[in-house]
């Protein structure tokens, strides 16, 4: 008996365990929203779950094309990178999945050269896991971008060199600038 | 966060990552990073004359209120209690019937239960029930009731600045409860005792005093303006020759300062000078810019009535100073809202000014009739439905746009067809957003009502969630490469939303697309749009 072959059969109850895995890392109420409100626009969280989880496991039974890993999970973690979890927690739904197996395939797993399928099965989990932190520390660059690229609108260095002030400091942080006008040299450079 | 680290014991004892289910009275609020606002620079809320004027951090304990500050929150209750008859009647009429609860963008977004608008008003109802119903008093907790602590404060000022003030729900309330009202109300008790953020408390300071949110002087706004004229003609060839502060013209314009000194913004500012510029040598119009009444945004909104009253009142001084006939506003949100639904108890009614209309159309702008102020978006629709600009929309034609509502013009003043009207006649391609994310249920940007502060990326991420997730949806399935708006606030927090959820949009005012568009009197044949970059070629050049 192959374990890939065990695991496309009980697909679908696999995957539907492993969003409720997933979901729990919220609030029940919170967590019943996201598993009922079947609309992806007035669920965007839930949504992204559960279009991704089904593609990332057909690649863990599958080719295990990275490529095809982060695009499946970089929406489900790029939605964790700004809620507040810890990075640990932002990834911890990657490793449920082996519990997920472990509950549903409880009696076949009794078989000894299954345990050993499994065991190789946990490593590409593990790869997936890495796969996902990356994905996380991608998303936590860019959030830190956008925030230093915020504070440089907000230093108005257009200003200064247009020398329409003469202490950028001063105003720096009252700017309700989104995009800078620093990257529009061609219109100020022309102010001698 | 290395200090929020969950510890191996706490993964050990916690296998099943599962949330532990308080109930959320007991859910003290946790304090994070990246979902508040820095606290307001003391010299800021001194020079407002507002309370409690002092260097204080969030993170810290000691939160340096006033010792009274149980008794101030109590009594500023009861004052506006009894001065809102609204605040006091959804104060008592919701049933909990949790309508409301999934609708929020920083519910969806955050996945936080205290951001369900129906808990966040719970935060409010709550005190009030313990302080001024006798159920609460008699019952506490049984009815819902709980006193005013430290932690509850806490709790008050990080939730209630986790709302933008947007009201998608109130939009779903059976008994049309306006949470936005709500928040409004608690921000107004958080600020008598100093209980502000500096990405509000400074721009409304730097209003006060200069004129505009950014403190630029009346010869650096002109200075900004005089960029345009020479971008412009570099562009178009034709020569532009804004007035300002010119006593007796017929119109004064009133704009955002995000439109003069931020990007994209400034291309938008492009837009309305090149509309003027056209509509003067075509049917000789008369309007003026203030370098004086230089913001048409409003901050003071986010602080108390009183405060927004101070900077609504000067706009109408300034028009009542140039002795024009109305105003006409440029492309915002909450000024709008300022506008629509309090200006004219607030200072109104403007009675020295005279009843809009179009000196191009004749149209009676009756909406404005009290207010005499008339959105540019609907001044603009006119004109394109009674045939008065010559547009080329082939011009555009490097651009597949989808709108975005903005809150306050959507919900707070009822504004759908004027923009998408102009916008399908300045374009040629045209794409909706889903059905329950536009119009009326319009997703917010996650970043009104103050919150458009660095700082709190996350939680402007996180609130933009549902929104930048419609946006991706138009984007993939029709190729949707610009995003539009009529609101300032929307363009400056739309382009780092997009950086990070849809990358391939970019962000636009309604009258930069009119502009590349328009068809101006004595114009070079044009190369490039306002940002400088190539025009598509068109079937002519093709032929060609």
């Amino acid at each position: 008996m192959k374990l890939s072959k065990l695991l496309i059969q009980h697909k679908a109850e696999v995957v539907k365990k492993w969003f409720d895995y997933a979901v729990q890392s919220y609030k029940a109420d919170v967590a019943q929203f996201l598993k009922t409100q079947g609309d992806q626009f007035a669920n965007p969280v839930g949504g992204a779950l559960s279009q991704n989880l089904e593609p990332l496991f057909n690649e863990l039974c599958g080719q295990m094309n990275t490529e095809a890993l982060t695009a499946s999970v970089d929406p489900i973690v790029r939605i964790r990178a700004v809620q507040s979890f810890a990075p640990s927690q932002a990834v911890a739904f990657i490793f449920s999945l082996k519990r997920v197996i472990r509950t549903i395939l409880k009696k076949e797993l009794r078989n000894e050269n299954l345990l050993q399928q499994l065991y190789e099965f946990d490593l590409k989990i593990d790869v997936l896991g890495l796969i996902a932190f990356d994905a996380f520390m991608v998303c936590r660059e860019k959030i830190y971008d956008l925030k230093a690229n915020e504070m440089r609108n907000r230093t108005l260095h257009a200003f200064e060199r247009a020398k329409l002030v003469k202490n950028t400091s001063l105003y720096s942080i009252h700017a309700q600038a989104a995009q800078p006008i620093t990257n529009r040299e061609g219109v100020l450079s022309k102010k001698k | 966060m290395a200090e929020d680290l969950p510890k191996a014991e706490e993964f050990l004892a916690n296998i099943d990552y599962k949330v532990p289910d308080t109930a959320w009275m007991d859910t003290p609020a946790e304090i994070r990073k990246g979902m508040y606002c820095y606290a307001s620079n003391p010299k800021s809320v001194e020079y407002l004359g507002l309370p409690n004027a002092r260097k204080w951090n969030p993170l810290d304990d000691d939160w340096q209120l006033p010792e009274n500050w149980q008794e101030i929150i109590h009594n500023g209750f009861k004052e506006r209690l009894e001065r809102f008859r609204s605040v006091k009647v959804f104060m008592d009429i919701c049933v909990r019937c949790g309508a409301c609860a999934d609708k929020c963008h920083f519910y969806i977004g955050t996945g936080d239960p205290k951001n369900m608008p129906v808990l966040r008003a719970e935060l409010l109802r709550s005190v009030y029930r313990n302080d001024f119903t006798k159920i609460g008093k008699l019952l506490g907790r049984a009815a819902g009731a709980r006193k005013m602590t430290l932690d509850v404060l806490k709790e008050w000022w990080y939730y209630l600045f986790q709302c933008t003030e947007c009201r998608r729900c109130s939009v779903f309330c059976p008994y049309g409860i306006d949470t936005a009202e709500i928040t409004i109300m608690g921000r107004e008790l958080l600020n008598l005792i100093g209980l502000n953020i500096d990405w509000i408390a400074t721009p409304v300071a730097n209003c006060f005093r200069t004129g505009n949110h950014l403190g630029i002087q009346p010869h650096a706004f002109k200075d900004m303006l005089d960029f345009f004229v020479e971008d412009i003609e570099e562009v178009t060839g034709v020569e532009l020759e804004p007035s300002f502060n010119r006593k007796g013209a017929d119109i004064l314009f009133i704009t955002p300062s995000g439109d003069v000194f931020a990007d994209p913004g400034t291309y938008t500012c492009m837009g309305y000078m090149m509309l003027f510029h056209y509509l003067k040598e075509k049917y000789g119009f008369d309007i003026t810019w203030s370098t004086y009444a230089s913001e048409g945004g409003n901050f003071g909104f986010f602080t108390s009535h009183e405060t927004m009253k101070r900077l609504n009142a000067k706009m109408y001084a300034e028009a009542k100073r140039l002795g024009v006939k109305w105003i006409l506003g440029g492309e915002c949100g909450h000024m709008w809202r300022v506008i629509h639904q309090y200006m004219d108890t607030m200072n109104g009614p403007a009675d020295f000014l005279e009843e809009p209309v179009s000196p191009i159309t004749g149209t009676k702008f009756e909406n404005a009739k009290s207010t005499k102020m008339v959105h540019i978006a609907e001044f603009t629709a006119d004109l394109i439905k009674h045939n008065k600009l010559e547009l080329d929309p082939r011009r555009n034609d490097h651009l597949k746009v989808t709108y975005h509502d903005s809150c306050n013009t959507a919900r707070g003043m009822g504004m759908f067809d004027e923009p998408r009207y102009v916008i399908n006649n300045v374009v040629n391609h045209f794409y909706e957003m889903p059905a329950n994310t536009i119009r009326e249920q319009t997703f917010c940007c996650g970043s009104g009502s103050g919150l458009n502060a660095g700082e709190n990326m996350e939680l402007r991420m996180a609130g933009g969630l549902p929104r930048a997730n419609a946006v991706r949806s138009v984007h993939e399935k029709h190729g949707v490469n610009m995003l539009a708006c009529v609101c300032a606030v929307d363009r400056a927090a739309l382009p780092p939303l997009m950086e990070y959820w849809v990358p391939e949009v970019d962000v636009t005012g309604l009258h930069e697309l009119v502009a590349n568009a328009l068809i101006v009197p004595g114009e070079n044949e044009r190369t490039t749009d306002l940002r400088g970059e190539d025009l598509p070629e068109t079937e002519d050049d093709a032929d060609e």
